[in-house]
C-alpha cells in the first residue's frame, strides 16, 4: 500500500551525519556500494564502469560544497542519501504499491516485485534519494540497510548500515530518532542537528549536524622589530656576520 | 525536467483524444452531432484512436510495462494511479457511446436517453483523467513550476481546444462543418493561451521555494558552492532532472508557439466562420496542424522549463 503508516511510526530509524567532522573521504559511498551490491536491492547497475561514461545506481552521494556563511569560508562535506521521511511523497505518488514506509521503524523501501519504473517516485523526492536501475527496469533507493541492522548473524557491533560502519572519522551515526533519550537524538539536540528543505514539509528523519563555529583567529602577531631584545639582537646579528 | 518524447507524445495525444471526446458528448446532448458516417466514423476512431496512442505510448516509457495492472490499485493516493483507472474506466462508456451513436442514432435531436447518458458520463470522465494527468504534476512539491494551482487549467484548457481544432477539422473534410465547433475551437484556444501566457509570467516571478544553503542544512543566507561533484558523470539525476538544453531557447520557442499555436489556427478559424467549401476545409486543417505544432512546443516547455530542487545539490542556487 503506498499510503503512508495511519499511526506514526513508534521507531523512526535513521541517520544523523555531522558535517562538522566529515572528511570528505568518501569511503561511506563505497562500502554502501559494496554491501548493496550484494543486499536487499542487489544487483546495483553499472554501466560503461572502466569507459569513458561510467554511470550507474549509487544510495550515498558525497558532494563537497564551499560554503560562505558569516564572512567565513569553509569546505562542507555532504554526503546525501534517502531521509527516510515522515511525510514521503516518494510513497504516496507510487501508482502500484512498490514503494511503501515500513510501519514499525520507518524506513521507506521499494518492493521491486512489484515496482513497474514508471520513475515517479524519482520526481517526487525534493532530495534525490532514489536512482533509476537502467538494467532492471527498477527503482532503488537506500534501505538503511535493513539487511545488517536485523542481521543476527552479525556481531552487534556491525548491525548498523555500512556506510556508519565504515565512516574513518564517526561522522555518521544511527539510531531510533522519535525517541528523545537515544544517542543521536542527544546528538541533534546538542548540536542542533537540521533537517534538510524542511520548507517542503517531508518532514526528513535524518539529521545534518552544522559545522561548528570557527575558533576565532588567532590575535595578529605583535611587532618585535622594535623592541629592546631585537635591537640587542640585531646588534649580535652585525656583529657576528 | 528531461522532456520524454514519449511523455510528450502521450500528454498531447491523450489530451487531444479526450478532448475529442469530450466535444462530441457535449454536442450529443445539445442536439449538434451530426449522424453522417462520413464525419462520424473518423471522429470516433481519431478520438479514441489518440486516446489509445497517448496510454499506450505512456505504458512503453516503463520499465516494466508487463506490470502496469499494479498501477490501477493505489488509487487512493496516488494521481498516476487514478489516471490511469479513469483513462480505463472512460474506454466503457466512450466505447458504447460512440457504438450507439455508429450504429443506433438515426436523429441527432433525439438520441434515447441511454445515449445521453452515456455521453453524460464520458464528459465527466474525460474531464476527471485529463485533470488526473495534470495533477500528476501539480502535485510534485520539488519542482515549483509544476506544483501550481493553474497547472490543471492548462491542461484541461489546452485539452479543450485541441479536441475541437481536430473535430472542427474532421467536421470540415466530412463535409458536415459544424460552426459551432469553430466557436468552441477559438474560445478554447484563446482561454488556454490566456491561461498559460499567466502561467509562464508567474513561474518566473515566482519567488524560490528552497535554496542551496536549506538543501545543504546551512544557516539561512550561506552561499554554497558546488566544489567537488560527487561523480565524473552525469548520473540518473542530473539526465532526469538536471536538463538544460532547452531553456537558453524559451523565450524564442514561447513567440513561436504563440505564432504558430495561437496566432495562425485563430486566423484560419476567424477567416474560416464565414466560408464553405474547400476552402474551408483547408483553414480548418491548417488551423488543427498549426495550433498542435504550438501544443508541442508548450509541453516540452512544460518539462524543459520546469526546475527540480535536486538540482541544488549540483550547482543551483536556488529553485
Amino acid at each position: 500500500m503506498t499510503d503512508l503508516p495511519a499511526k506514526a511510526p513508534a521507531r523512526k530509524l535513521g541517520l544523523v551525519i555531522d558535517l562538522d567532522t566529515c572528511v570528505g573521504c568518501h569511503a561511506c559511498a563505497v562500502n554502501c556500494k559494496e554491501w548493496n551490491s550484494g543486499g536487499f536491492a542487489a544487483p546495483l547497475s553499472d554501466t560503461d564502469p572502466y569507459g569513458a561514461e561510467p554511470d550507474g545506481v549509487w544510495f550515498n552521494r558525497v558532494h563537497s560544497f564551499e560554503a560562505d556563511a558569516n564572512g567565513a569560508g569553509r569546505t562542507v562535506h555532504f554526503p546525501r542519501s534517502c531521509l527516510h521521511c515522515d511525510n514521503a511523497l516518494c510513497v504516496t505518488v507510487c501508482p502500484t504499491g512498490a514503494s511503501y514506509k515500513r510501519e514499525e521503524d520507518g524506513i521507506v523501501l521499494v518492493d521491486e516485485d512489484k515496482c513497474i519504473g514508471c520513475k515517479l517516485c524519482s520526481w517526487a523526492c525534493p532530495y534525490g534519494a532514489r536512482e533509476y536501475d537502467v538494467n532492471e527496469g527498477v527503482m532503488k533507493k537506500c534501505t538503511l540497510c535493513i539487511d545488517r541492522i536485523y542481521n543476527e548473524n552479525l556481531d552487534e557491533a556491525q548491525r548498523v548500515p555500512a556506510c556508519v560502519s565504515t565512516c574513518p572519522v564517526s561522522a555518521r551515526h544511527f539510531g531510533d530518532l522519535a525517541d528523545p533519550d537515544s544517542a543521536v537524538s542527544r546528538l541533534v539536540a546538542n548540536r542542533g542537528g537540521q533537517p534538510l528543505m524542511p520548507e517542503l514539509g517531508y518532514a526528513p528523519v535524518n539529521r545534518y549536524l552544522p559545522p561548528r563555529p570557527e575558533k576565532s583567529h588567532p590575535a595578529a602577531l605583535e611587532p618585535t622589530a622594535d623592541s629592546v631584545e631585537s635591537k640587542f639582537l640585531q646588534w649580535v646579528d652585525r656583529l657576528l656576520s | 525536467m528531461h522532456p520524454a518524447y514519449s511523455v510528450i507524445l502521450f500528454t498531447v495525444s491523450s489530451g487531444a483524444g479526450y478532448g475529442m471526446l469530450f466535444l462530441m458528448s457535449v454536442l450529443a446532448v445539445i442536439g449538434r452531432l451530426p449522424v453522417d458516417p462520413w464525419f462520424s466514423w473518423p471522429a470516433f476512431v481519431i478520438a479514441l484512436g489518440l486516446v489509445s496512442v497517448g496510454l499506450l505510448s505512456s505504458l512503453l516509457h516503463l520499465g516494466h510495462p508487463e506490470r502496469f495492472l499494479r498501477a490501477l490499485t493505489q488509487w487512493r493516493s496516488s494521481w498516476l494511479s487514478r489516471e490511469g483507472v479513469l483513462a480505463i474506466g472512460t474506454y466503457g462508456p466512450a466505447g458504447l457511446f460512440a457504438l450507439g451513436w455508429l450504429f443506433v442514432v438515426a436523429d441527432p435531436q433525439s438520441p434515447g436517453t441511454i445515449i445521453i447518458v452515456l455521453a453524460l458520463v464520458t464528459v465527466v470522465l474525460c474531464t476527471a483523467t485529463v485533470f488526473s494527468t495534470s495533477m500528476i504534476y501539480a502535485s510534485l512539491k520539488p519542482i515549483p513550476q509544476w506544483c501550481r494551482g493553474d497547472v490543471p487549467y492548462g491542461y484541461l484548457t489546452l485539452s479543450f481546444a485541441s479536441g475541437a481544432l481536430l473535430l472542427n477539422a474532421v467536421a470540415a473534410l466530412a463535409g458536415s462543418a459544424i460552426d459551432v465547433v469553430s466557436v468552441f475551437a477559438l474560445v478554447g484556444l484563446v482561454l488556454a493561451y490566456a491561461v498559460k501566457a499567466r502561467y509562464w509570467r508567474a513561474i518566473r516571478a515566482a519567488a524560490p521555494v528552497a535554496t542551496a544553503a536549506s538543501a545543504v542544512g546551512l544557516e539561512k543566507g550561506a552561499r554554497v558552492r558546488s566544489l567537488d561533484p560527487p561523480h565524473t558523470e552525469p548520473n540518473y539525476l542530473q539526465k532526469e532532472m538536471g536538463y538544460r538544453v532547452a531553456r537558453k531557447h524559451a523565450d524564442k520557442l514561447r513567440r513561436i508557439a504563440y505564432v504558430v499555436g495561437l496566432g495562425v489556427p485563430v486566423l484560419a478559424l476567424l477567416v474560416g466562420l464565414g466560408l464553405s467549401g474547400p476552402l474551408l476545409t483547408a483553414l480548418a486543417v491548417i488551423a488543427a496542424v498549426s495550433a498542435h505544432l504550438g501544443i508541442v512546443i508548450e509541453r516540452w516547455l512544460f518539462f524543459a522549463e520546469a526546475t527540480h530542487t535536486v538540482t541544488l545539490y549540483y550547482g543551483a542556487e536556488s529553485v
